[in-house]
Parts: structure tokens; C-alpha cells; sequence
């Protein structure tokens, strides 16, 4: 199925929910804030929110520093 | 002639004194001031001058405040601001130099919330003073702002901000901004946040580290109401310390975003706010 991943459109495989995406993609959820849809979803709930084709993902990776 | 006397219009004969001026608007005024300059009372104002006058160690009261922030900023800008709630989570080198950018501009009420006491190595670029060191640094900066704008109401939280209490403490947040040091602890307060209050915007820092470009800061729209102020890259690290002039570049595009949301600007079509 397709999403788009940050504004560009990306192939995954069916069935996958966010936290399995990020961990394919070797992402650290403690520094990303994830829009799904906008809406942004907590980390501890990013292992049970299924992708769907045609959803909006938006990963904003943060860096220390204030 | 037209005279404008502490930054309100008013009307006077020809070749009226200062002085005169002085006896009637502020007869107690000890210090006269001519279109910056300052002068004596027996100069000859002319059509268009603008006069300020100052009683020394005397604080305006809260509607001269008000008069001289209208006429600064436009009755209809003043007027949004004054009666604005922002929350600002963690004051150290962003969140202080925001609190008093947001002061300034009139904001009506700041809730700030820290755990930190002021250390000497935060006076790098963070906005406390040498005699302030061991306090906690949101009563710090609550004195420091009282001393710029008393008519600003503010809420000092001095707490650990847990998943549990950060709907509590901002709760009558319009806007929160993000001013964290550490990386996790801007995602969990932006997510407990948003949970809580999704149709609020929040405005947060990430990048800011180091001496790079001034330039490569930007403030944009990362999601539906979240706004990133900073280049997004660099990190605080060993060789990339955080430093005042940077710092303080993200922290005014942070205090501008918000002003900005306030205001009903919307970003462009690339984002940028």
C-alpha cells in the first residue's frame, strides 16, 4: 500500500502500524514527534495505530539545545 | 499645532514652551524630552514634535502603560495581545529570552514553568543576572519581568513538568511553547500537550546549537498546529555549545511565532510562518 511519508509518497508493506515503520526505518521515537493524519499520536500508542493506504504520516525529528 | 506628549496627540497655540507644555500634562515631570533630545523648559516646541516627560523613578501607572502600548503597537494589535494567555514550558536560554520578548509586546498573561535554579554557567546565554544564581529561575525571571512590564500577569510553576500535570499547569494556554533543552523532553510535553488540547498551537525549538549561519533558522509548520523555530539539525553537543546569539535568534522566532498566531497570519505556501 502507499502513504505519503513526509509529504512524498512511499511504499509499504499492508498491515504495518507506525511503530513498525519506524523501526524499519531505524528511527528513535523518543525524538520524533509523529503526525498521523494530523493528528499527533504519543509514542506509547504508536504500536497500535495501523497504517492505512493513503494516510498522511509526518515525522518530525527533534535535536537537543535551549 | 499638533504635539504629540507621551505618545498621546494633543493640540497647543504657536511657539507654545516646553515647559508650558510641562505645566500642563505632567507638572511634576522632572526630565523633558524634545523628539528623542532631551531639553530644557524654555525651548520652543514646534508642529509635529513628539515630547516625553519623565518624572524620575516614577513607574506609569496602569492606563499610561496601556496608552504608550496601544500607540507602540495599534489599538487592535495591543488589544489582542493584552488579553492572550501563552504558556511557556522550560525558561532557560529559549524560554527566557521568549518570556521577555512576549512581556514586552504586552502579552496579558505568561505562565512559565521550570524545575532549574539559575546556575553561572546558564548566564551564557540565558536571561538572568549574577545576583540571581541559586534561585529558582522561573521566581527569577517572574522579578526580572515584573521590573519591565509589572501589568504583565505571571504564573510561575517551579515543577518537574510530568505527561500528568502539563494539561493542568497550561490548561489556559492559547499557545504553549516548547523551550526544553533535551530532545525526549520536547516530544513528551508536545504530545501530552496535544493530546489534551489537539486544536492549540504549539511553537517549539530544535536546533539552535552552536555559531552557523544566523540564516539557517527558520519558523515553520511541521504539522497541523505544531511550528518548529530553529534549523532542525543542530544539536547541542561537545565543540557545538549553545550560545547566546543563536539561541536568541530561535528564541525571538519563537516569541514572533507566537505573536504571529495571535495576530491570525497564516504561513505560506511553503510553510514558513
Amino acid at each position: 500500500m502507499d502513504i505519503i511519508f513526509n509529504g512524498k509518497a512511499r511504499e509499504i508493506q499492508d498491515g504495518t502500524c507506525i511503530q513498525e515503520l519506524l523501526d524499519q526505518m531505524q528511527l528513535d521515537c523518543m525524538q520524533l514527534v509523529v503526525e498521523h493524519n494530523n493528528v499527533i499520536i504519543p509514542r506509547q500508542r504508536l504500536a497500535e495505530t495501523p497504517l492505512n493506504n493513503g494516510d498522511a504520516l509526518e515525522v518530525i525529528h527533534f535535536v537537543g539545545g535551549g | 499645532m499638533q504635539i504629540k506628549v507621551n505618545e498621546q496627540d494633543h493640540s497647543f497655540a504657536e511657539n507654545t514652551s516646553l515647559g508650558s507644555v510641562r505645566d500642563r500634562i505632567k507638572s511634576d515631570a522632572d526630565l523633558l524630552i524634545v523628539n528623542g533630545f532631551p531639553a530644557s523648559a524654555e525651548a520652543v516646541l514646534s508642529n509635529g514634535d513628539q515630547v516625553v516627560l519623565i518624572k524620575r523613578g516614577e513607574a506609569p501607572r496602569v492606563e499610561e502603560f496601556d496608552a504608550l502600548m496601544t500607540a507602540r503597537h495599534t489599538p487592535g494589535v495591543h488589544a489582542r495581545v493584552k488579553d492572550a494567555t501563552i504558556g511557556i514550558a522550560g525558561v532557560g536560554g529559549l524560554g527566557s529570552a521568549i518570556a521577555i520578548a512576549l512581556a514586552r509586546t504586552g502579552i496579558g498573561h505568561l505562565i512559565i514553568a521550570d524545575f532549574d535554579l539559575v546556575e553561572p554557567s546558564n548566564l551564557n546565554r540565558q536571561q538572568y543576572f549574577i545576583d540571581q544564581i541559586g534561585l529558582p529561575k522561573v521566581y527569577a525571571l517572574r522579578d526580572t519581568l515584573a521590573r519591565i512590564n509589572p501589568h504583565v500577569r505571571v504564573t510561575a510553576c517551579h515543577l518537574r513538568l510530568t505527561p500528568e500535570i502539563i494539561p493542568e499547569v497550561f490548561g489556559h494556554a492559547q499557545v504553549l511553547v516548547e523551550a526544553f533543552d533535551l530532545a525526549d523532553q520536547k516530544v513528551m510535553l508536545i504530545e501530552n500537550f496535544a493530546a489534551r488540547f489537539p486544536d492549540r498551537p504549539i511553537v517549539t525549538g530544535s536546533g539552535m546549537a552552536g555559531y552557523g549561519p544566523a540564516n539557517t533558522v527558520l519558523t515553520q509548520q511541521v504539522a497541523r498546529n505544531l511550528y518548529l523555530c530553529g534549523d532542525a539539525t543542530t544539536a547541542a553537543a561537545p565543540g557545538t555549545g549553545l550560545m547566546a546569539p543563536r539561541v536568541g535568534v530561535a528564541a525571538h522566532h519563537q516569541a514572533n511565532a507566537v505573536l504571529r498566531l495571535l495576530l491570525g497570519e497564516p504561513p505560506d505556501k511553503e510553510g514558513k510562518l
